[in-house]
């Protein structure tokens, strides 16, 4: 099977099965969907408080519990990407393509063009790819990983402020508040990030059901067992 | 006035023992401990006064009328034992030209040794002629009295950020004090207006250890502004609980609980309002059932609504939209979402027909 080498456009058959995506990035992938459920929930009512309980304040500690939730998921999501990041270095080739697009290759312009055109109907059929078709890297560069990158640095800011001035937390996520002018400035755009996230997150399920029915490739269980296969040639 | 501070206190009728007991009140104060306590009467025994000019630019004089409530130390203690404070058009007796060679006599003797308080900020639209001030700018006024100073403190929100008078559109172009000053440290004490005990505290703290605060990264003495409202707020307790008000006049404002959801802005805000409170500890915002606005932050007239803890949010493109983080988010959204939809349909159609067509091919094959 011969396959272009930047955007993982497959040329040519005979088709063969391939390994895409090794355990370690499969792991995180579930792991991060879980965190990001739990972020995305428990973040909300932060922003907006379910409705308030009554009694004795020593009875209860809701709201307390909720901030816990989404500080252990959101240090979890952190370790869990810096772990990532270990592996894009570590793994194999599809274990970098969210962290980069490859802008300077003319073969994945070419490619990205296709795939638009066959997401906007203009075409009949896919190319088939071995790893994530440009379109599908690109959102994962832009929406997902700066966004992750955007909401991790801000919520570690955030998190940060909690333990105060001094700490070393705060000299380490102190500069995000001078950069985005005042701490109420880093809630505000935390809290837009997360609907950015969920915007991802929206597309990202819709675009991967509508791929795993009419694409040539296999996308759901591609992220269960890592392996992509194909269910037709690739198109001339 | 070049008396120390003890001997003008003895002279006032104070006994050594009320002296040395203001002196442990303000080490408490300022978070020191016993030392700190002796360190201060060694100072107020040894050391002369350190003249204060107090400039009044653009603004409300609500930093005087605050500073002159100060409990603790007492106010009348401040100006008139500790600090020599020797120029201040609202406190002072005297006025016009005779107080103006006050000031002037002042800077003459203590070249690079009195403190410039300015309370307010220059406006610098039109050469400055939106705050005048003895017939000239303010802004010129205020570069003169700076020259020589040792350290100017910036009094109240006006004077450390701008505060109203420079809110959006800023049509006067109000400046506040570090980026006119820029030659001198400059201490910050925001708020609209500051404690009076922070003020006073700041000031004794200056005057009697001789050297500047340590200050935070946008240049507030540590000592005061390096926890929020939020983190030691008597109401915690019913935030951690998830007990909220609602409205300003349902049974959970009756009975105290935590305002964040009424848009208390106490989480967002660095000061000491819930450790000091005002007027001799009586009282603050949040404790007469009212949500913090974080007077002492930066831009706080520019953040949208008091009664909503995010900020609001100018949609770019889109002149005067203006909109709530989960607003814009939801409408996005829900513009994916029809985008979705309609982009499903389309691909089961096209599924659909690829169906019959490739279900054709097999019937012409067969």
């Amino acid at each position: 099977m011969r396959v272009e080498p930047v955007s993982g456009r497959v040329i040519s058959g005979p088709l063969e099965d391939v390994y895409v995506y090794e355990a370690p990035v499969r792991l995180w992938h579930w792991v991060t969907m879980l965190c990001i459920i739990a972020l995305g929930v428990t973040g909300y009512f932060i922003g907006s408080p379910p409705p308030a309980i009554g009694g004795e304040a020593y009875d209860h500690f809701l709201f307390g519990w909720i901030r816990m939730v989404h500080e252990s998921a959101g240090v979890i999501l952190v370790v869990a990407f810096l772990v990532r990041i270990y592996w894009a270095v570590m793994g194999n080739h599809h274990a970098r393509s969210i962290f980069y697009v490859p802008l300077w290759s003319g073969e994945w312009w070419k490619a990205l063009k296709d795939q638009g055109l066959y997401s906007l109907f203009l075409k009949r059929e896919s190319q088939l790819w071995v790893g994530h078709d440009p379109i599908a890297q690109a959102s994962m560069f832009f929406m997902f990983t700066l966004g992750a990158l955007f909401l991790c640095v801000t919520g570690l800011a955030l998190f940060a402020e909690q333990w105060g001035w001094g700490t070393y937390w705060m000299m380490w996520f102190g500069w995000v508040f001078v950069l985005f002018g005042d701490p109420q400035m880093v809630r505000t755009l935390h809290h837009l990030a997360m609907w950015y996230m969920v915007l991802f997150a929206f597309i990202h399920i819709y675009m991967v059901f509508r791929e795993d029915i009419m694409s040539g490739g296999s996308v759901i269980g591609t992220m269960v067992n890592g392996i992509r296969m194909f269910k037709r040639e690739p198109r001339a | 006035m070049n008396d120390t501070y003890y001997e003008l206190m003895r002279r006032r009728g104070i006994s050594r023992r009320s002296f040395l007991k203001f002196c442990s009140l303000t080490a408490a104060s300022l978070g020191l401990g016993d030392a700190g306590a002796q360190q201060i009467a060694q100072a107020m025994q040894t050391k002369p006064r350190t003249p204060v000019i107090w400039l009044e630019g653009l603004e409300c004089t609500c930093c005087s009328e605050s500073f002159i409530r100060s409990a603790h130390p007492l106010a009348k203690d401040v100006v008139l034992s500790m600090l020599s404070l020797d120029y201040h058009m609202t406190l002072s007796a005297a006025a016009g030209q005779q107080l103006r060679e006050n000031a002037l006599e002042t800077i003459a003797k203590h070249k690079g040794n009195y403190i410039l308080a300015v309370e307010g900020n220059p406006p610098l639209a039109e050469d400055g002629m939106y705050c005048i001030y003895y017939g000239r700018p303010f802004v010129e006024v205020l570069r003169e009295y700076a020259k020589d100073a040792k350290a100017i403190v910036s009094w109240g929100s006006c004077a450390s950020w701008g505060c109203i008078q420079a809110a959006k559109p800023n049509p006067t172009q109000a400046t506040p004090v570090h980026k006119v000053i820029t030659d001198k440290p400059v201490i910050k004490v925001p708020g609209c207006p500051p404690i009076a005990e922070v003020m006073t505290g700041v000031l004794t703290y200056i005057l009697t250890f001789d050297r500047l605060p340590d200050l935070d990264a946008q240049g507030r003495p540590k000592m005061f502004y390096s926890q929020r409202v939020h983190d030691k707020c008597y109401r915690r307790p019913h935030f951690d609980a998830g007990q909220f008000v609602e409205k300003f006049d349902d049974a959970g404002a009756r009975q105290g609980f935590c305002l964040y959801k009424v848009g208390c802005k106490g989480p967002v805000t660095y000061n000491a309002c819930s450790t000091v409170r005002w007027n001799e500890g009586t009282s603050f915002p949040i404790q007469s059932g009212h949500g913090c606005i974080g007077c002492s932050e930066d831009a706080f007239w520019d953040k949208g609504s008091f009664y909503d803890h995010l900020t609001t949010l100018t949609v770019p493109g889109l002149a005067g939209v203006e909109g709530t983080a989960d607003k814009i988010g939801l409408t996005v959204l829900a513009a994916a979402g029809a985008a979705v939809a309609a982009h499903a349909a389309v691909s089961a159609i096209k599924q659909a027909r690829s169906k019959t067509r490739n279900d054709q091919v097999s019937e012409v094959e067969k």
